[in-house]
């Protein structure tokens, strides 16, 4: 990293003698990408820039109706119980955040005034306390005025162990005063160079506390607020029916000038992801429809008729492998997979260098996913300044072969390869779903190649991604060799999303298997980078420790990166939205307009 | 009549209670559970899960969990849906009206369909109507409705634009627009369903009405110089719709359960759709509700039936 280049660089920003835009651009050329560049700016006292979105229409409403289809209907409208996106993207409609993230990862006030940084006195210099001023004249829904308070007990009631929130991860720790009326004071037990989780994006959403007061802790179910929501956002709530049709008028007193531009909104649930994309792309009965995990095919297909268009964008998740170098065939106190073991083949690092040349990412993306991911060597992808540089990836089954007679795996009379009788076969699972099985067939076809037998299993999803105890077949039980799925990264910064690689999250039988590290791989190294970029204000040598701990993971071939995943959404042609891969669909939902 | 119906309701009881235990016990064991989306969201601790199970009492032996169920469910309380935290029966009444309107007239068209046919085809036997109505009856039942349900969106909602394939259960207008749009939208899935019944009525009805038309008080009444119409309606037709009036009430469960796989194409908001959704996100209490809804209405419409049986035909006595 050429710290002084870029001190110098940002010092002239300061000084005004070079434009922000011209320092990103600079930034760019020595390796960083624009968000980095903003964040970077931020840090050295420099406010982020605002999103580059154009929101054209010069009075709000007269839009008439905008229709929503989400395939997977919303069922409950708090977002501080919304599990799943399609939950947190129907409560975005009513409720807002202090600031959201837009599609380059730029934090974007919403609630805020503005957002916190050294230059405006919102950053301390110790990285223990942000203070966020929130946006004056704001009202909710009822007509009462948006204040601190309302913030400071969204933090109690999301910090309550008892309401069981899902967004507890991001209030737990942290203390919230309020300084007056319109200022509130986060603070950190400990330097936290991501800051911006609290209050912010998907987790930030904003509760009023004359609707929710009552119902803290094991009251939280009872609140007839969770079902008829009273927010702060462009619509206004009108009609719900949980998994079917969600309605909303618009907000005559929104706190944005000339938005919104739709005067009701609709989402209609139910269904699936192709005749979603069907009833835009095709019929044009709705305006938008999302998280389109359709084959690229099927998709241009459709585009062809000329009534729609496909819009994907970058995000964190990533679809990927672990190959397992504990034994999952032995049993040891009660769980396959122990940590105490050794994989009898996979555990020798030259077999898995093998089987990381025998995966053809580039055709699995041209042929599978097309516009749906893009082939990567590396675990984290977006932002770009944390995506790794120096990791490549290959696909050469002659070198497999190579590597595998060198380290002295033979070819048996049935053509797989054996070493002291221990033969290189292996169970291979997944979730079921199509591009996932089409892929498990490439990658079997390439290892047999190689003089490796993969069994392929798929498992169906309720059953993969649940957390049942009882059940073998869970992702996170690992019993089989290898694995794949895809893993979500909720925020553009990855630290809490690398947690799957220490130590001290490893799944196994004490924690009922809900630790993050599936692969139960551990590395020291990884565990020390990992702790000194918790704490590491800086944020371009932070960087450097979550890119060590992604390489140490890669270059080990114990998690082998295949795509990272975009988010696909298809609308009609006259209609302009602003989707985001580290927000919600609906993030700026305010800003929609047709042309 | 009064005590046999007394009778039925009360051997009623213990075969809802096996049924409702079976259910409870198949669901409780069976895999998945209803937080499976927390576990890949790394913003949400364990203990946030753990806490949930506890909530909704899922860490209790089955036993427990099933007698506390029975006891809410005697006074009235169904539980409350794990995915959208509101009570069950709520759920369920939201979903019903759509569902018994679908349904419902998908019946009604089936039955405008198949008595007709079925009664002609049977009075011309092996005409060439009786063979037409066969085959197509045959077709019919042998396409499954996912498939006519596709078909038919593919023609008229991408082909020629002329209905709405997402069906929707509030409808912005009023007045006769209102029930002009309520028609666009539900012509395609009744139709669907309704052909769908209407091809295995229709055979239903015709070999009803050949078992009837040879019997001897028909000859009767036709020796009796009435005329054909007179015969057919009056004589035939009512004694052969005895077991085809049967048929129909002992299907309605059976339709309710049909017409999930519709209601999902159509996007319909129904009780199957409902079966659907909460199966996926593995939503016990839900899943048990309309599980349960469901073997209520087979054992209400199998009463219907056995009652219809005795008041069409006296000679059954209820003793």
């Amino acid at each position: 990293m050429k710290d002084q280049e870029l001190g110098h660089l940002i010092a002239r920003v300061k000084e005004g003698a070079l434009s922000r835009r011209s320092f990103i651009k600079k930034a760019a050329a020595i390796g960083l990408a624009a968000p980095f560049a903003n964040q970077l700016l931020a840090f050295n006292g420099v406010a982020m820039a605002q999103s580059k979105y154009e929101y054209k229409p010069t009075k709000a409403g007269g839009g008439g109706p905008l229709k929503v289809l989400l395939w997977q209907a919303p069922t409950l409208l708090n977002p501080h119980f919304a599990s799943g996106t399609k939950d947190q993207i129907a409560s975005r409609i009513f409720f807002e955040p202090l600031a959201g993230w837009d599609k380059e990862g730029v934090l974007t006030p919403c609630l805020a005034a503005e957002i916190p940084s050294k230059a405006n006195g919102g950053l301390s210099a110790d990285g223990k306390e942000v203070i966020w001023k929130i946006k004056p004249g704001v009202k909710w829904h009822d007509g009462k005025p948006l204040t601190a308070d309302d913030a400071v007990f969204t933090w109690e009631y999301a910090a309550d162990p008892a309401t069981a929130a899902y967004t507890t991860g991001a209030y737990k720790d942290i203390k919230v005063e309020k300084v007056d009326e319109l200022t509130i004071k986060v603070i950190f037990p400990q330097p936290t160079p991501f800051w911006a989780d609290a209050f912010v994006g998907v987790t930030g959403q904003i509760l009023p506390k004359h609707h929710f007061g009552e119902y803290k802790g094991a009251k939280s179910r009872e609140a007839p607020a969770n079902l008829k929501p009273v927010g702060t956002g462009p619509y206004k709530f009108v009609d719900f029916k949980p998994g079917d049709i969600l309605t909303g008028e618009r907000n005559a007193d929104y706190h944005i000038k000339n938005q919104p531009f739709f005067d009701t909104i609709e989402c209609k649930g139910g269904g699936d992801a192709v005749s979603a994309a069907r009833a835009v792309l095709q019929t044009g009965e709705y305006d938008y429809a999302w998280n389109l995990q359709v084959e690229d095919e099927v998709l241009k297909r459709m585009e062809t008729g000329g009534r729609g268009k496909i819009s994907a964008v970058v995000s964190g998740d990533i679809e990927f492998i672990i190959l397992n170098t504990t034994d999952p065939w032995t049993e040891v106190d009660g769980e396959r997979s122990s940590a105490k073991t050794k994989h009898p083949t996979l555990s020798d690092p030259k077999v898995r260098e093998a089987i990381n040349l025998l995966i053809d990412r580039d055709s699995v993306q041209k042929f599978i996913y097309g516009r749906g991911g893009i082939a990567t060597a590396s675990f984290v992808n977006e932002p770009k300044q944390f995506k790794s540089p120096k990791l490549k990836y290959e696909f050469n089954i002659d070198k497999a072969n190579k590597i595998l007679d060198d380290a002295g795996y033979k070819k048996g009379a049935d053509g797989i390869r054996e070493k002291d009788g221990k033969k290189l076969k292996y169970v291979f699972q997944t979730s079921i779903n199509a591009p996932r099985q089409k892929t498990q067939a490439i990658i079997k076809q390439a290892c047999q190649r190689a003089g490796i037998d993969l069994e392929l299993k798929s498992v169906t999803a309720s059953v993969f991604f649940s957390s049942d105890v009882a059940n073998p077949d869970t992702y996170t039980k690992l019993y089989v060799d290898m694995e794949m799925y895809t893993t979500t990264q909720p925020q553009p910064d990855p630290e809490r999303f690398l947690n799957q690689f220490t130590s001290w999250e490893v799944a196994n039988k004490e924690n009922k298997w809900l630790g993050r590290n599936v692969s139960r791989y551990t590395d020291k190294a990884a565990d020390e980078a990992y702790q000194a970029a918790q704490k590491e204000l800086d944020p371009a040598k932070r960087a450097a420790l979550l890119i060590k701990v992604n390489e140490i993971f890669c270059e080990a071939n114990v998690i082998l990166p295949l795509l990272s995943r975009t988010r696909v959404a298809a609308s009609l042609n006259n209609i302009t939205h602003d989707h985001s891969g580290w927000d919600v669909d609906t993030w700026n939902i305010a800003g929609w307009y047709r042309s | 009549m009064g005590a046999y119906l007394l009778r039925r309701l009360l051997i009623a009881i213990p075969s809802l209670l096996g049924i409702s235990l079976i259910l409870f016990t198949v669901l409780a064991m069976a895999p998945g559970d209803p937080f499976s989306e927390m576990a890949t969201n790394p913003n949400v601790p364990p203990e946030v899960r753990e806490a949930l199970r506890a909530s909704f009492g899922l860490n209790d032996p089955i036993m427990v969990r099933y007698l506390r169920w029975l006891a809410a469910m005697v006074q009235g309380d169904w539980g409350f849906s794990f995915a959208s935290r509101i009570d069950v029966d709520k759920l369920i009444l939201q979903r019903v009206p759509t569902t018994l309107f679908v349904v419902g007239s998908s019946q009604i068209l089936a039955l405008c369909i198949a008595l007709p046919v079925g009664i002609f085809a049977a009075t011309r036997p092996y005409s060439i109507f009786d063979q037409v109505a066969n085959t197509l009856a045959f077709v019919g039942f042998s396409l499954p409705t996912f498939f006519t349900g596709l078909l038919l969106i593919l023609i008229f909602s991408v082909g020629l634009d002329w209905f709405p394939f997402v069906y929707r259960s509030d409808i912005a207008a009023t007045g006769w627009r209102w029930y002009w749009e309520m028609f666009r939208q539900a012509i395609m899935p009744i139709t669907v369903l309704g052909l769908f019944q209407a091809a295995s009525y229709t055979r239903y009805v015709r070999s009803a009405v050949l078992d009837v038309i040879r019997l001897d008080y028909v000859t009767t009444a036709r020796a009796k110089g009435l005329g054909e119409k007179t015969v057919t309606l009056r004589h035939i037709t009512r004694n052969a719709l005895i077991p085809v009036v049967t048929l129909v009430a002992l299907q309605m469960p059976a339709v309710f359960g049909g017409a999930i796989v519709t209601e999902q194409i159509f996007r319909i908001p129904g009780i199957g759709s409902l079966l659907i959704d909460a199966i996926l996100a593995n939503d016990t209490p839900v899943i048990m509700a309309v599980t349960f809804v469901f073997a209520c209405l087979v054992v209400l419409f199998n009463l219907i039936a056995d009652l219809l049986y005795g008041w069409l035909d006296p000679r059954i006595s209820f003793g």
